[in-house]
C-alpha cells in the first residue's frame, strides 16, 4: 500500500485540509506514526501510518485540500518500487460521484406529465370521473349534487348500453353527420350536451310508457278570468294556464305518492314532498328549475315562483340548486298551439306530465248537445319500473277532476 | 472527587486457581485471542481510513485483556452481552475475523448480513448477545439473559459490560434492583477506561471508592480490579461466577482499564484535547495488557519473543485476509432490506402471510 | 357461549396459554399478589404461583428491558405496563431492543415477547395517562400492534399474540374492561392482520379500531334511523399487520370513508389508512376521506369535557353527512 489517501476520520467527512506535516520527504516511517494533522469537518486530527517504509512523495503539501480516498503521500518500504507510477489511479471518491449521473435512470422527462386540463377544472370525485371516463361523458356537461357542486357517481348518467361483460351487442352506432358546404357546426353547450346525455339515456334505458286525457277546461278558464280581473284592478300579475296546472299536478301528485317516486336500483323511493321541475325553455335549449313544496304552495305563490324562474332563467341567473331535487316534471307547449305530445322522463323521477294547448272544440254535453267546449289533453310519460298504467291512470284521473273544478285546489 | 488509589496489589494472580490450572497452550492462546482483537481492529481502522467502511468505529485497543479474560471463562449456560464497543467481546467469544470484518463493511456476508454495523455484533450459538448502541440499553438484556438461565433451571449466569458512562444511566439502576430483589445470575462488568465519550469519569460520576461501590445500594457483591492484567481479570470474574452458579447471586465488578484511540475514531480531542498525550503514552508503556500478559509467559518460560512474533504475524495475515474477504464480498441485496425484520415474514409462516407488514408504495 | 367481560377474556387467555406452554410468564407491576391494577390477572398468582406470574417494582425500563432480554433466550414474557402511558420510560427497550435487535442482528435472534396494556382516554386521568401509543408504535417496523375493542377478538388475538414469534404490542381500554362479550367455551384463536366486519353496510364506511370502533357503530345506528344512511363499520383490530385487503373492499363497495380513532389526528392510525385509500383506491372514492380523532391536545382533564374531546357519535355522524 505505498500510496496514502486523504484517511476517512469521522462518519461525517468528506474531505480535509492537510494542515501540517509531520514527517518530511525521506523520513522513516513506522507503523502507528503521525504522517500529518488533517483539518476534518469537525476537527484536527491525526493521519496514521499503518506500515512502515520512507515518505518518497508529498502530493498534498500543507494547507492543501484533498477529498476522502484522494492521495496525498507515497509511502515505499524497503525494497519497495512505486506501483502506481508517474499516474496514480484518479481519485477513488471522484469516479463514482462523476459516473451517477449516466448510470442513474432517466427521470420522466417533465413532458411526459399528463397536462392539466385546459380552462376551468370541473370538480368530481375520483370515482365520478371514472365511471364517466368508461361511459364517455364529458364532465364540464354535468350538473354536480356533491358538496360544492362537486360531480359524484350518481350525476353521471347511466350508459344507454349494459357492461360489456354481460351485455348484448351494442346497439348499431348512428353515424354523425359531417357537416357540408352552406352547412354550420355548431359547438354543443354544456347545456345541449347535458340535454342529449340525460333524455338519450332515460329514453333507451327506461321503459316508458304514455297516457293521455282531455279535461274540459272552461271552468278553469271562467275562473282564471275573474282572477284576473280582480288582480289587474288590484295591479297584481297576471295568473297564467300553467299556474293552474301546476297547482293541479302538485296538488295530485300529493295524494298519489308511489307516482311522485324514484327507481332506486333494490327499491322504490316515495318522496315526502312534491318538487316540480318545470320545464323552461330558453335560448338555448331548455332548464328545469324545481318549484319545491308544491303541493304546500297557493296558486299566488306559484305563479309568482314561475314568473321568478322565467326571468331568472333567461338571464341565467339561477343557482345550481335551484336545478336539483325535482320529483316530477311539468312541459307545456300549449302556447305554441301543440294540442298533444309526450314528453321523455326526466331520470330520476318516474313521471312527466306534458300540457297540451286550450282548444275550442265541439263535445257532446251532459244534455246530449253539441257544444262549443274548451278542452285540453294532458299527457303523462311514465317509467314503468315505478308507475304502472292503471296507477298513472287514477293519478289523471284526479288531476282532470281538479282541473275540472278549480275551486277545489284554492282551499 | 475522593477516590482511593489501590496499593499495588500483593495478590499474585496467576495462582490463582483458575489460572494456575491453565496449560501452556491455554496460555497462549489466551495471548492469541488479545492479539487477535487488537490486529483485527488495527486493520479495520486503516480499512475505515480509507473510506471502506461507513458510520462509527468504536475501537476496543488497550482493554483487550477483559473481554479475553472474562468470555475465556465462561461455560455452555453463561452468556455475554455487551454495548456498542463490541468487538472484543465478539471475536472472545469465538466470532471469526472474516464475519467480523465483513459487517464492517456492511456486507451480506458479515455476521450481521451488514445490517447492524460496528456496533451490533451478534453470535447467539456463541452466547454472545450482542452489540448494541444505545448506552445503557444492554442492562435490562442482560438483566433478562440472567433471568432466562434461572427460570428455566440451568446452572448459569449472563456477563453483561457496560462502560464508565453507562453506569449513570437510570435502567442500569432499576437493574441491580432487581438482580437483587430476585436473586439473579447477572454479572455486570464496569470497564471503567476513565472517559464516556470526552468527559473524564470523575468529571460524570460522584464517586467514593469506585463505581462498583454503588452496588452495596442494592446489597449486591463488588470488586474493584485492575483490567490491565489477564490473571485478575480471571480471578475476580471466576469469584464472581460461582456466585452466580452457586448462589443465583449477581456481583458489580469495575476494571480499571483504558482505550488508546477516541471514543470512536471520529474522536478529535481524544489526544492532547480531553486527555494529555503523555497519559496515553504512559499506558501504552507501562499498562499495556498484551504486553503484561506476554511478560508474565516470557518469565514463565512459555514463550520466546520469536514465537511471539510468529503469532503476531499470523493474525496480522489473518487480518489482511478478512479484509480481503470484506472487500470481495458482496453488499446485501435491495430486496434484503426487508428481511429479518419480522420472524413470521421470514419464515412465511401463516402469520406471516397475513395482513400487510411494510407500508411502501 | 358465555357472556364475560374484557377482562375475564383476556384473563382467560393467559390461564390458557400458561398452561399450554410452560414458557409464557406474566411480569409486571402489581400483576400477581394484587392481582392487577384492573383485575386483569386476578386469580393467576393463587392459581400458577410465583414463577408464572411475577411482581415487579416499579421499574418499566428495567423489567421491559428485563422481559426481552429473556425472550432472546426463548422465554414468552407477557409484561404488563399499567397504562401503556407509562411506557414512555421504556421506549429504549421497546423500540431499540425490541423492536430492532432482530434486524440489527441479521435475523439471528427473535423477540417473542408480548407488552401489554390499557391504552386510552376518557377517564379523567389526564395527559400524562392518557396516552394512545399504537401509532408512535406500529411507525416502528419490526414491532406489531393489536387494538382489540371486545372480549372475543380481546381473548382470540392475546393467545395469537403469546404465540406470535415477533414483540406484540397490546393495546387494551379501561373502559371496555368491564364491557361484557360473548366468548366462545372452546378454544379459539384469531389472527393478527385480519380486520373485522362489525357491521354491513353500502353508503359510507366506518374504519375505526378499539374503543372508536364501538363509537363508529353506535353511529352507524343513528346514521341507519335518523339519516336513513347504511354505514359499513370496519374494525381494523390489528394495526400492523394490516389487513389491507379488508379497507381496500369497503373503501371500494361504498366509495366513501370516514375514519374514526382514537389517536390524536397528527400522523395517527387514520392518517396511514387515509393514505392507503388515497393510494390504492383513489379512483374508488366518491367523496374525499374524513377523519374524526382525538381533538388535537393533551387530554383535558375535566370530566364535563374530556368527552367531547374523544371521538364521539355526532362528530362522526356530522362528517358523514358532510359527504353522503
Amino acid at each position: 500500500m505505498p500510496i496514502i489517501t486523504m484517511p476517512k476520520l469521522s462518519d461525517t467527512m468528506v474531505e480535509g485540509t492537510i494542515a501540517r506535516w509531520k514527517k518530511k520527504q525521506g523520513d522513516l516511517v513506522e507503523a502507528g506514526d503521525i504522517l500529518a494533522e488533517v483539518e476534518t469537518d469537525k476537527a484536527t486530527m491525526e493521519m496514521e501510518a499503518f506500515d512502515d517504509g520512507v515518505l518518497k512523495e508529498i502530493y498534498v503539501s500543507d494547507g492543501g485540500v484533498a477529498k476522502v480516498g484522494e492521495k496525498v503521500a507515497l509511502v515505499l518500504a524497503e525494497g519497495e518500487t512505486d506501483e502506481g507510477g508517474e499516474t496514480p489511479p484518479a481519485p477513488k471518491a471522484e469516479a463514482p460521484a462523476g459516473a451517477k449521473p449516466a448510470e442513474s435512470k432517466a427521470a420522466p422527462a417533465p413532458a411526459a406529465a399528463p397536462a392539466a386540463p385546459a380552462g376551468s377544472r370541473v370538480k368530481a370525485s375520483p370515482l365520478a370521473k371514472k365511471i364517466a371516463a368508461e361511459r364517455g361523458v364529458g364532465l364540464e356537461s354535468l350538473e354536480g349534487s356533491g358538496p360544492g357542486g362537486r360531480v359524484v357517481a350518481k350525476d353521471v348518467p347511466e350508459k344507454g348500453a349494459a357492461p360489456a361483460a354481460a351485455a348484448p351487442a351494442p346497439p348499431p352506432k348512428i353515424p354523425a353527420t359531417a357537416a357540408g358546404q352552406g352547412d354550420q357546426r355548431i359547438p354543443l353547450t354544456g347545456m345541449r350536451r347535458v340535454i342529449a346525455e340525460r333524455l338519450l339515456a332515460s329514453k333507451t334505458q327506461l321503459p316508458h310508457f304514455y297516457l293521455s286525457i282531455e279535461v274540459d277546461a272552461s271552468a278553469l278558464m271562467r275562473l282564471r278570468k275573474e282572477l284576473n280581473s280582480a288582480n289587474e284592478s288590484a295591479g297584481l300579475p297576471k295568473l297564467t294556464i300553467n299556474d293552474f296546472i301546476l297547482l293541479a299536478v302538485g296538488r295530485a301528485a300529493s295524494s298519489h305518492p308511489y307516482i311522485n317516486a324514484s327507481w332506486a336500483g333494490d327499491a322504490i323511493i316515495q318522496y315526502g314532498s312534491v318538487n316540480i321541475s318545470v320545464a323552461v325553455a330558453v335560448d338555448d335549449g331548455l332548464v328545469t328549475p324545481v318549484i319545491r313544496d308544491a303541493h304546500k304552495l297557493t296558486l299566488k305563490e306559484i305563479s309568482a315562483t314561475v314568473k321568478d324562474f322565467a326571468k331568472r332563467a333567461r338571464d341565467k341567473k339561477l343557482k345550481p340548486e335551484e336545478y336539483q331535487g325535482g320529483t316530477i316534471t311539468v312541459s307545456t307547449l300549449g302556447a305554441y298551439g301543440i294540442e298533444q305530445f309526450f314528453a321523455i322522463v326526466n331520470p330520476p323521477q318516474a313521471a312527466i306530465v306534458a300540457v297540451g294547448a286550450i282548444v275550442k272544440k265541439p263535445v257532446v254535453n251532459a244534455k246530449n248537445e253539441i257544444v262549443v267546449g274548451e278542452r285540453m289533453t294532458i299527457s303523462l310519460s311514465g317509467d314503468h319500473r315505478v308507475v304502472d298504467g292503471a296507477v298513472g291512470a287514477e293519478y289523471l284521473g284526479t288531476l282532470r277532476k281538479l282541473i275540472e273544478n278549480p275551486a277545489l285546489m284554492l282551499f | 472527587m475522593t477516590t482511593t488509589t489501590a496499593a499495588p496489589s500483593p495478590v499474585d494472580y496467576a495462582k490463582a486457581p483458575v489460572n494456575a490450572q491453565l496449560t501452556p497452550e491455554e496460555k497462549i492462546e489466551l495471548l492469541r485471542q488479545m492479539v487477535r482483537i487488537r490486529r483485527f481492529e488495527q486493520t479495520a481502522l486503516k480499512f475505515y481510513s480509507q473510506g471502506k467502511m461507513g458510520g462509527f468505529l468504536h475501537l476496543y485497543i488497550g482493554q483487550e485483556s477483559i473481554a479475553v479474560g472474562t468470555v475465556s471463562l465462561l461455560g455452555d449456560d453463561d452468556h455475554a452481552i455487551t454495548a456498542y464497543r463490541s468487538h472484543g467481546h465478539a471475536l472472545a467469544s469465538g466470532m471469526g475475523m472474516n464475519e467480523c470484518m465483513a459487517e464492517l463493511y456492511g456486507k451480506a456476508t458479515g455476521c450481521s448480513k451488514g445490517k447492524g454495523g460496528s456496533m451490533h455484533f451478534f453470535a447467539p450459538d456463541k452466547n454472545f448477545w450482542g452489540g448494541h448502541g444505545i448506552v445503557g440499553g444492554q442492562t435490562p438484556l442482560g438483566l433478562g439473559l440472567a433471568y432466562g438461565v434461572k427460570y428455566k433451571g440451568l446452572t448459569g449466569s449472563a456477563l453483561c459490560f457496560l462502560g464508565d458512562g453507562a453506569v449513570n444511566q437510570g435502567c442500569f439502576y432499576e437493574c441491580l434492583n432487581m438482580a437483587s430483589l430476585f436473586d439473579l445470575p447477572a454479572i455486570y462488568v464496569i470497564e471503567n477506561n476513565k472517559y464516556s465519550m470526552g468527559t473524564s469519569f470523575d468529571r460524570s460520576s460522584v464517586v467514593d471508592k469506585c463505581l462498583a461501590q454503588r452496588a452495596e445500594a442494592f446489597g449486591i457483591e463488588w470488586e474493584q480490579a485492575d483490567g490491565e492484567d489477564l490473571y485478575e481479570v480471571r480471578a475476580v470474574t471466576q469469584r464472581a461466577l460461582e456466585r452466580a452458579h452457586q448462589e443465583s447471586r449477581p456481583t458489580v465488578i469495575e476494571f480499571d482499564t483504558y482505550r488508546y484511540y477516541g471514543h470512536s475514531v471520529a474522536d478529535a480531542k481524544h489526544k492532547g484535547g480531553y486527555r494529555k498525550e503523555e497519559e496515553i503514552e504512559k499506558y501504552k508503556n507501562e499498562h499495556d495488557p498484551i504486553r503484561i500478559f506476554k511478560n508474565h509467559l516470557v518469565a514463565e518460560k512459555i514463550l520466546n519473543e520469536e514465537q511471539y512474533e510468529a503469532i503476531d504475524a499470523e493474525l496480522k495475515k489473518e487480518a489482511n485476509a478478512s479484509a480481503q474477504f470484506a472487500d470481495e464480498s458482496a453488499p446485501p441485496t435491495e430486496s434484503s432490506i426487508f428481511e429479518d425484520v419480522y420472524y413470521e415474514v421470514d419464515n412465511q409462516t401463516e402469520a406471516g402471510r397475513t395482513g400487510r407488514h411494510f407500508f411502501n408504495d | 357461549m358465555a357472556l364475560i367481560e374484557y377482562r375475564d377474556a383476556l384473563n382467560q387467555a393467559f390461564a390458557e396459554e400458561i398452561e399450554r406452554d410452560p414458557n409464557v410468564v406474566l411480569i409486571g407491576e402489581e400483576v400477581a399478589q394484587y392481582d392487577g391494577a384492573y383485575k386483569v390477572t386476578r386469580g393467576l398468582w393463587k392459581r400458577f404461583g410465583d414463577k408464572r406470574v411475577v411482581d415487579c417494582p416499579i421499574s418499566e425500563a428495567g423489567f421491559v428491558g428485563m422481559g426481552v432480554g429473556a425472550s432472546m433466550l426463548g422465554l414468552r414474557p407477557v409484561i404488563e405496563i399499567m397504562f401503556w402511558s407509562f411506557a414512555t420510560v421504556a421506549y429504549d427497550q421497546i423500540v431499540n431492543n425490541a423492536g430492532q435487535i432482530r434486524y440489527m442482528s441479521g435475523g439471528l435472534i427473535n423477540c417473542p415477547i408480548v407488552i401489554r396494556g390499557p391504552a386510552n382516554g376518557g377517564t379523567n386521568v389526564g395527559a400524562t395517562h392518557s396516552h394512545t401509543p399504537e401509532n408512535w408504535l406500529a411507525a416502528i417496523p419490526g414491532l406489531k400492534v393489536v387494538c382489540p375493542a371486545t372480549a372475543y377478538d380481546a381473548k382470540g388475538l392475546m393467545k395469537t399474540a403469546i404465540r406470535d414469534n415477533d414483540p406484540v404490542m397490546f393495546m387494551e381500554n379501561t373502559l371496555l374492561y368491564g364491557e361484557k362479550g360473548e366468548v366462545p367455551e372452546e378454544e379459539y384463536l384469531i389472527p393478527l392482520g385480519v380486520a373485522d366486519l362489525k357491521r354491513e353496510g353500502s353508503d359510507v364506511s366506518l374504519i375505526a379500531h378499539g374503543r372508536s370502533a364501538l363509537i363508529a357503530l353506535k353511529a352507524a345506528e343513528i346514521l341507519a334511523s335518523e339519516h336513513n344512511i347504511n354505514a359499513e363499520v370496519l374494525d381494523l383490530r390489528s394495526i400492523r399487520p394490516l389487513d389491507e385487503d379488508a379497507v381496500l373492499a369497503s373503501v371500494r363497495k361504498t366509495h366513501r370513508a370516514v375514519l374514526v380513532d382514537e389517536n390524536k389526528p397528527f400522523c395517527g392510525v387514520s392518517a396511514q389508512i387515509s393514505t392507503l385509500i388515497m393510494e390504492k383506491a383513489f379512483d374508488e372514492l366518491d367523496a374525499p376521506v374524513r377523519r374524526v380523532c382525538t381533538l388535537d391536545a393533551p387530554a383535558i382533564y375535566s370530566p364535563a369535557v374530556e368527552p367531547l374531546q374523544l371521538p364521539i357519535p355526532q362528530r362522526i355522524i356530522n362528517k358523514v353527512l358532510e359527504i353522503c
